[in-house]
């Protein structure tokens, strides 16, 4: 394959990785909180769940998407050959 | 015991560091058992952290560039996370987080969502490319990527105007903790606090500060979880207290129907408060709602346009320890994130649950005050009780308080030692310098390297640039501490309009130069102009303390980035289509940040 072609098959799978990424960060940050009210009348770990999602839920679930989104990224650089030389 | 460079060492050199801080601590609860007073304490703790700071800082001298703007780019991905995380939690996040929480209930937690979910637009559109870029500040990158003087000029006003906005709200929590601690008046203490911040910097910029943010935030960490664990354990509320408050949440749901929460008060007492928001309960409108999601993406984007954590991104080793540093970054600041709003709960619960000996709403008034930290604390002005209907029992209205107490007063309500404070105020103080050393850098960097080198003086050498970005620094950082002693603005509402000035400028400009080839100079300097005038003409008309006109849709002062966004998007992709595109050479760039192989766009010294 030639390098151009490699560039965008590269930019192509980032651009993807990028766009699920921030469908997940719109339904963790806006989506969940527009609708705390509703979620109240459930309970998780005996927390009201549109409360629990505000102080602990979107946070824990914004440092996991943080780890996946590093190593996925890292995968799609080595993948299509455009990782850092280790040194 | 050290083989290899200091960087092979840090691991152990921070454990020792880590050790060496619990040793002190337990030295002064000893301290404390033989009777040396809580005065005597409160001073130690403050200026003990102090001598460490300046120290480390004094070490981290040195006369190279690349050392002083980034680093010399060799910061390993977790310690610079833990840098990143004293960077980020401010003065604010410290004292006033769990406080607020504990009054503006469901509202107030869109600042714990919206400063925390920031990080993924931070690593997923941004942090890496720069990295990549190999700018050594943020207009750096806008005056390269898009050419020419005036983008670059644009870029350091908004992140000037921006910064020293936040700067100001630092160096007053600075000054308002030492005060308090070493027991001078607020005005000199804010000159303390700047020469301690100025030793953490000024001999070794971005080195000496990256090393002294970590040395903060194993400070600022540990004063902020001990506390909340040690109170949570001698209540039973089991050992991880963050994951086992949900029945702390409903039962204060239910005493909230007895004891009236949301009557107004009868009474008014200056700068204080009575608490009249429901814990968890929201309103159920949609302007609830409106005003929730706002707020969040408001504080995210600015996350992702503040120059002082972006630069935190460009002293990692590699474009992939940036990504990894930036999860890290979240992780460490999350640890203090998921506590306030436990703090604010355990510490809301032990004043209003009669079962527990803690309460004080419901007793008589005159066995309330005669409590020691409410007599300290009322004594001090922070908190005030008024029998407004004159029964002689305290209402949940007729409490008044500082929400900064929930963190200040919280060891004292529940009893613990008074080394707890001590330990507290250190936290404080190391939030707040952590915080103002980043942005005074930012600021001071952003001067010398781009308006002083790159536009007013290309020929100038190194020691010349590194001498004026020095005196810059001493010059920023007492306007800074003269604007702070005239205390204008309240510390929350100076830091939440850092994040919309920067947003309504920066944002779309930095994002667009990376992910859209076709934006260029024009259209950037549009999106900067538009987007900062539109945002701060609309701050003018919204803000009580300016115009006070009445906001459209709900959209107050706090949240005038969503007024500033859409402008800056709009004129910079409208001046951008209008305009020819980029030359080949800048298409090119583009194309090399994309991709992490290969050396950067900028040489290493430039």
């Amino acid at each position: 394959m030639s390098d151009i072609a490699k560039r965008i098959e590269h930019w192509q799978k980032t651009k993807r990785l990028m766009i699920i990424t921030l469908a997940l960060w719109f339904i963790f940050s806006f989506v969940v909180h527009w609708f705390a009210n509703a979620l109240n009348t459930m309970t998780f770990m005996n927390f009201p769940l549109g409360y629990y999602m505000a102080v602990q839920g979107s946070e824990i679930i914004f440092v996991v998407i943080l780890f996946w989104f590093a190593y996925a990224q890292h995968k799609i650089d080595q993948d299509t050959g455009f990782a850092e030389e280790v040194n | 015991m050290f083989k290899g460079d200091f960087i092979d060492n840090l691991p152990k050199i921070y454990g020792l560091y880590t050790g060496g801080f619990i040793l002190f601590t337990l030295l002064m609860a000893v301290l404390e058992q033989m009777g040396v007073g809580a005065d005597t304490i409160g001073i130690l703790f403050v200026a003990f952290t102090l001598v460490i700071y300046a120290g480390i800082g004094v070490l981290s001298r040195t006369m190279q560039v690349d050392a002083y703007y980034v680093a010399g780019r060799q910061v390993p991905a977790v310690f610079n996370g833990m840098a990143t995380a004293a960077d980020w939690m401010s003065g604010a996040s410290f004292v006033a987080l769990a406080g607020g929480i504990y009054f503006g209930g469901h509202g107030y937690v869109a600042l714990v969502v919206g400063w925390t979910g920031g990080y993924i637009l931070v690593s997923s559109l941004m942090a890496p490319y720069l990295r990549k870029f190999g700018c050594y500040t943020v207009p750096d990158f806008i005056g390269t990527r898009y050419g020419g003087n005036l983008a670059r000029f644009c870029a350091v006003v908004v992140l000037a105007v921006a910064s020293f906005t936040y700067v100001t709200a630092q160096i007053n929590a600075t000054g308002t903790i030492a005060s308090r601690a070493l027991g001078v008046p607020f005005e000199l203490a804010v000159y303390i606090g700047l020469a301690g911040i100025l030793l953490c910097s000024m001999l070794g910029g971005m080195r000496a500060v990256t090393w002294t943010q970590v040395a903060q935030y194993i400070v600022l960490i540990i004063a902020y979880l001990v506390p909340v664990f040690w109170m949570s354990n001698a209540q039973d509320f089991g050992l991880i207290p963050q994951f086992a408050y949900g029945d702390a949440v409903t039962r204060i749901g239910e005493l909230e129907q007895t004891l009236g929460v949301g009557t107004a008060a009868a009474d008014k007492v200056a700068g204080l408060k009575v608490l009249t928001t429901l814990h968890y309960e929201t309103p159920g409108t949609v302007l609830h709602s409106w005003k929730f999601v706002t707020l969040v993406l408001c504080m995210m984007a600015g996350t992702a346009s503040l120059p002082h954590i972006l630069m935190r991104y460009f002293t990692t080793p590699s474009v992939k320890a940036a990504r990894q540093s930036v999860a890290w970054s979240l992780f460490f600041i999350f640890l203090l994130y998921f506590t306030a709003p436990a703090l604010a709960t355990f510490t809301k619960l032990q004043l209003l649950d009669p079962n527990l000996a803690t309460s004080v709403i419901g007793k008589a008034i005159s066995e309330v005050q005669s409590l020691d930290w409410i007599q300290k604390w009322s004594q001090v002005g922070m908190l005030a009780i008024v029998d407004s209907n004159g029964d002689g029992l305290l209402q949940i209205n007729e409490f008044f308080m500082r929400p900064d107490i929930v963190v200040l007063a919280t060891p004292e309500i529940a009893g613990l030692p008074y080394v707890i404070s001590g330990l507290v105020a250190a936290g404080g103080m190391a939030a707040a310098m952590s915080t103002a050393d980043g942005l005074l850098l930012a600021i001071a960097n952003a001067l010398s390297h781009d308006l002083y080198y790159k536009i007013i003086d290309p020929k100038a050498d190194t020691k010349h640039r590194l001498i004026v970005a020095r005196v810059l620094l001493v010059v920023i950082g007492f306007a800074g501490a003269t604007v702070a002693a005239l205390q204008l603005t309240g510390i929350l509402g100076a830091v939440i309009w850092a994040f919309c000035f920067a947003c309504s400028g920066l944002f779309f400009p930095l994002v667009l130069g990376i992910w859209w080839k076709r934006a260029n100079r024009a259209g950037a300097i549009a999106g900067m102009v538009c987007g900062f005038v539109a945002g701060t003409l609309y701050l003018w008309y919204v803000a009580p303390q300016f115009n006070g006109g009445t906001p459209w849709l709900g959209i107050d002062h706090l949240r005038f980035g969503i007024i500033g966004m859409p402008v800056s998007l709009v004129a910079m992709v409208a001046v951008s289509w209008m305009t020819p595109e980029p030359d080949a050479e800048t298409q090119r760039m583009v194309d090399e940040i994309r991709v992490p192989k290969g050396k950067t766009v900028l040489s290493a010294s430039h």
